[in-house]
C-alpha cells in the first residue's frame, strides 16, 4: 500500500468514523442535559421559528457593532466562504462526494475555486496575525485556537499546492492533501471547530429564550 | 484669559491617557479552606446546567468581539474585561470536569486546575466589572448569552464565600430584614403615610382583596419616597382596585444579584404570596430593572408553576393605561431623552413601553444615539453600584453615558429604574454634571389630567 492508497483508504475511513462518532458524542453530551421548564408567561410565542430566526440573523452583525468588528468579520466571511466553496463546489471534490453519496451538484470553475482558496488562506493568516497581536485575543486564546487554525489552513494550502506541484509528484501531494483533510476531520469534533454544528445549538437556544421574552436577539 | 465652560468641573487631576486599575480587595465570607471554596464555586456553577448553557461554554470561538460591546473594556482597554474572559475559570472547569471530552482534557493536561488565587482575582471581574447588562450577548456571533453565564458564575462565587463585602452585606440585610436598606414593614407604612399627607393622595395599605398589588424598591422608599405618592396617584387615577402590602413590598432582589438562589427565591416568594393572598390579577413592579428580571422572567420558575397573576413593569403599566385611555397626561413643553434600564429593555423585552409613554408626554422625544436595545448601561447595574471599591471604574464607564445623553441636547433626562437613577445621581455628583436623572413614572404622575380617570 503506497501513501496515496493509505490516505484514500484507511486514513480517510478512520477519520470519517471519528468525525461522526465524536460529533454525535459531543452533541449528545450537550443535548441530553436536563431541561427545566420555563413557567414564565411568554410575551410572544417562540419555538423552532425563533431558533431558526436567530440562527439566520446572527450571521450578520448588528449595526451598532459593525464599525468595531468590521475587519475580523470580513476576514471571517472570506475564510468561511472560501472554505465552503473549496470543499463543496470544487468539481473533483463533487465527484468524490458523488462516489459515496450517489448525488452530484454543480460546481464552480476551477480558477474561481483557486481564487477563493487563496483568499481564504490570506484571510486565515490575517486572522492569525490578529490573534497574535490583539491584547484581547492574546489573553483569551489557547492551544485549541492555534491548533484548530492549523488543521483548517493545512488542507487549504496542500489543496492549492496540487495544481502548482512545487516539484512533487502528483500522487504524493494528493496523498498529503488527503491526510491533512483527515487530520481536520479527526480534530473537528473535539475543539472549537465543533462550532460547525454547535452554532445551531447556541444561536437556536438563545433565540428561543430571548424571543419568548420579546427581548432583543 | 479663558472662560471655563461651566458644564463640567475643571479638574486638572483628571485621567488622561493612562488608566490605573482600582485597588482590588479579595473579600471572603466564612472560614472555608481553599479547596472547599474551589469545589463549591465550581459545583454551584455547573449545578443548573442545561443544553443552552453547556453549548455556550462549548461554543465560544475566542473571537474577542464581546470586548467591543462591553463598556468596561471599551473605556479601559484592559483585556481582562473581555466579557467571555470573565467566565474563563468556569469555562475551563466545565471542559475539564463536565464536558463531553472532560476525560481527554484531564488526560492531556490541556486545562489547568483553577486555584484560589484565580477565584480571588475573578471576584473583581465577575462583580466589580460586570453589570450583567447583556450588551456583549448581542454581538456574539455564536449567540452566546455571556451575561447569563456571569450570573451563573456568581452562584458559584456566592457559595464559595467570594462575594465583594458590600454587596454581600446588602444581600444579607435583605435576606434578614426583607429589605437591602433595612426598611421594615413599619417603616414602609410610615413613609407611605408621610407621602399620603405630603402629596394629599390616598394610599391603600394592606387591603385584603385587590386587583392590583403595587410594590416598591427600597431605593425608592429611602431615597426617592415621592415615587410612593406617584404610584398611588397613577393607580388611583386609573381607577384601579389596588393596594400596597406590608407583607410583600420589596421588589429588589439582591439574592439574585449577589448569586444566592435561595435568597432570590425567598424574596420572590414574598411578593408572590402577597399577590396570591389578595387575589391580585396584576402585580405592578416599580421602576427597577433587576426586579423585572427577577419576577417577570424568573419569578414563576422560583414558584415552580405559572403565576396566577400578570407581572408588569410600571412602564408597561403606564403604556397600557395611556394607550387605552385609562389615564391621560398633559404634554410637557420640553424635549426628553430616555435611558433604558438593561433588564427591562435589552434583556426584558419591554423596550417599546417607555417610548409609548414618552410619546404621550412630549412631542419631542429624543432617542439617544444607540438608544433602546443597544443602550450603554449606567454602569451601576448588577449590584456594581453597591461596591465601593468599584467606584473609580464605574465613574470611568459613566463617561460613555454622559456622551450619549449630551448628544441628544434634550431638556430632560428620565429613566424607569431607581437603581440607574441612583447610579446617575452618584456620577452626576462626581463629575459635577448638569443633567439630573428623573423618573418616567413621576413625570407621568406630575402631568396627569384630572379628568383622566
Amino acid at each position: 500500500m503506497d501513501l496515496l492508497e493509505f490516505a484514500k483508504g484507511p486514513a480517510l475511513q478512520v477519520a470519517a468514523y471519528i468525525l461522526v462518532a465524536g460529533s454525535i458524542w459531543r452533541l449528545i453530551g450537550i443535548l441530553l442535559l436536563k431541561e427545566k421548564p420555563d413557567y414564565s408567561e411568554p410575551r410572544q410565542s417562540a419555538g423552532l421559528l425563533a431558533a431558526l430566526k436567530v440562527i439566520y440573523t446572527r450571521s450578520f452583525t448588528a449595526a451598532p457593532f459593525k464599525a468595531a468588528t468590521l475587519y475580523p468579520k470580513m476576514l471571517a466571511y472570506v475564510m468561511h466562504i472560501g472554505l465552503f466553496a473549496t470543499v463543496f463546489l470544487f468539481v473533483p471534490h463533487i465527484m468524490f462526494f458523488e462516489g459515496f453519496l450517489g448525488i452530484e451538484w454543480p460546481g464552480l470553475p476551477n480558477n474561481i475555486i483557486y481564487l477563493l482558496g487563496v483568499a481564504a488562506v490570506v484571510a486565515s493568516f490575517a486572522l492569525l496575525v490578529r490573534r497574535l497581536t490583539s491584547p484581547v485575543l492574546k489573553l483569551i486564546s489557547n492551544f485549541d485556537d492555534y491548533f484548530s487554525w492549523f488543521v483548517t489552513v493545512l488542507p487549504l494550502i496542500t489543496g492549492l499546492m496540487i495544481p502548482v506541484r512545487m516539484g512533487l509528484r502528483y500522487e504524493t501531494i494528493l496523498a498529503i492533501h488527503i491526510l491533512s483533510v483527515a487530520l481536520l476531520m479527526i480534530w473537528l469534533p473535539f475543539g472549537k471547530l465543533g462550532h460547525t454544528f454547535l452554532v445551531f445549538v447556541t444561536r437556536g437556544t438563545t433565540g428561543m429564550v430571548f424571543e419568548r421574552r420579546g427581548a432583543k436577539t | 484669559m479663558t472662560t471655563v465652560d461651566g458644564r463640567h468641573e475643571l479638574d486638572r487631576e483628571a485621567e488622561r491617557l493612562a488608566y490605573k486599575p482600582p485597588e482590588i480587595r479579595h473579600d471572603k465570607q466564612g472560614d472555608m479552606g481553599s479547596d472547599e471554596r474551589i469545589n463549591k464555586a465550581m459545583h454551584n456553577f455547573v449545578k443548573n446546567f442545561n443544553t443552552q448553557t453547556a453549548s455556550y461554554l462549548d461554543g465560544c470561538l475566542h473571537c474577542g468581539m464581546c470586548a467591543d460591546a462591553c463598556h468596561f473594556h471599551v473605556r479601559t482597554d484592559d483585556p481582562r474585561y473581555t466579557p467571555i474572559w470573565k467566565i474563563e475559570l468556569f469555562k475551563r472547569t466545565y471542559k475539564r470536569q463536565v464536558g463531553p471530552f472532560a476525560f481527554f482534557y484531564r488526560l492531556l493536561g490541556l486545562k489547568r486546575q483553577v486555584t484560589i488565587e484565580d477565584l480571588e482575582e475573578w471576584q473583581h471581574l465577575l462583580y466589580d466589572s460586570c453589570t450583567v447588562c447583556g450588551r456583549c450577548s448581542l454581538v456574539c456571533p455564536m449567540g452566546i448569552d455571556i451575561a447569563g453565564l456571569v450570573s451563573m458564575a456568581r452562584h458559584g462565587m456566592f457559595k464559595a464565600g467570594l462575594v465583594p463585602h458590600e454587596l454581600h452585606e446588602v444581600a444579607k440585610k435583605a435576606a434578614e430584614t426583607g429589605s437591602p436598606l433595612g426598611i421594615t414593614p413599619d417603616k414602609f407604612e410610615d413613609r407611605a403615610d408621610w407621602m399620603a399627607d405630603e402629596h394629599d393622595v390616598e394610599i391603600p395599605m394592606d387591603v385584603d382583596e385587590a386587583d392590583v398589588l403595587a410594590v416598591m424598591s427600597s431605593i425608592e422608599i429611602q431615597k426617592y419616597p415621592q415615587s410612593i405618592a406617584a404610584t398611588a396617584k397613577i393607580l388611583n387615577a386609573a381607577g384601579e382596585s389596588w393596594t400596597f402590602r406590608t407583607d410583600g413590598f420589596e421588589a429588589t432582589n439582591f439574592g439574585m444579584l449577589s448569586g444566592n438562589p435561595e435568597w432570590q427565591k425567598a424574596a420572590s416568594l414574598k411578593l408572590i404570596d402577597a399577590a396570591v393572598k389578595i387575589g391580585a390579577k396584576t402585580l405592578v413592579l416599580p421602576e427597577c430593572g433587576h426586579a423585572y428580571m427577577a419576577l417577570r422572567w424568573m419569578g414563576a420558575n422560583m414558584y415552580g408553576k405559572p403565576l396566577p397573576f400578570k407581572v408588569m413593569h410600571i412602564s408597561e403599566y403606564l403604556a397600557d393605561a395611556l394607550n387605552t385611555g385609562k389615564i391621560k397626561v398633559k404634554k410637557v413643553d420640553k424635549s426628553i431623552t430616555y435611558h433604558d434600564p438593561c433588564q427591562v429593555s435589552r434583556r426584558g423585552g419591554a423596550t417599546q413601553a417607555a417610548r409609548d409613554v414618552l410619546n404621550h408626554l412630549t412631542g419631542d422625544f429624543r432617542e439617544m444615539p444607540l438608544g433602546g436595545d443597544y443602550n450603554w448601561c449606567c454602569g451601576g447595574g448588577g449590584g456594581v453600584v453597591t461596591i465601593k471599591r468599584a467606584d473609580p471604574l464605574r465613574h470611568r464607564v459613566f463617561k460613555l453615558k454622559m456622551d450619549q445623553v449630551e448628544q441628544t441636547e434634550a431638556d430632560e433626562l428620565v429613566s424607569s429604574c431607581a437603581n440607574c437613577r441612583q447610579s446617575f445621581d452618584d456620577s452626576q455628583q462626581h463629575f459635577g454634571w448638569d443633567y439630573t436623572m428623573g423618573s418616567l413614572m413621576e413625570m407621568v404622575a406630575e402631568n396627569l389630567e384630572e379628568d383622566g380617570s
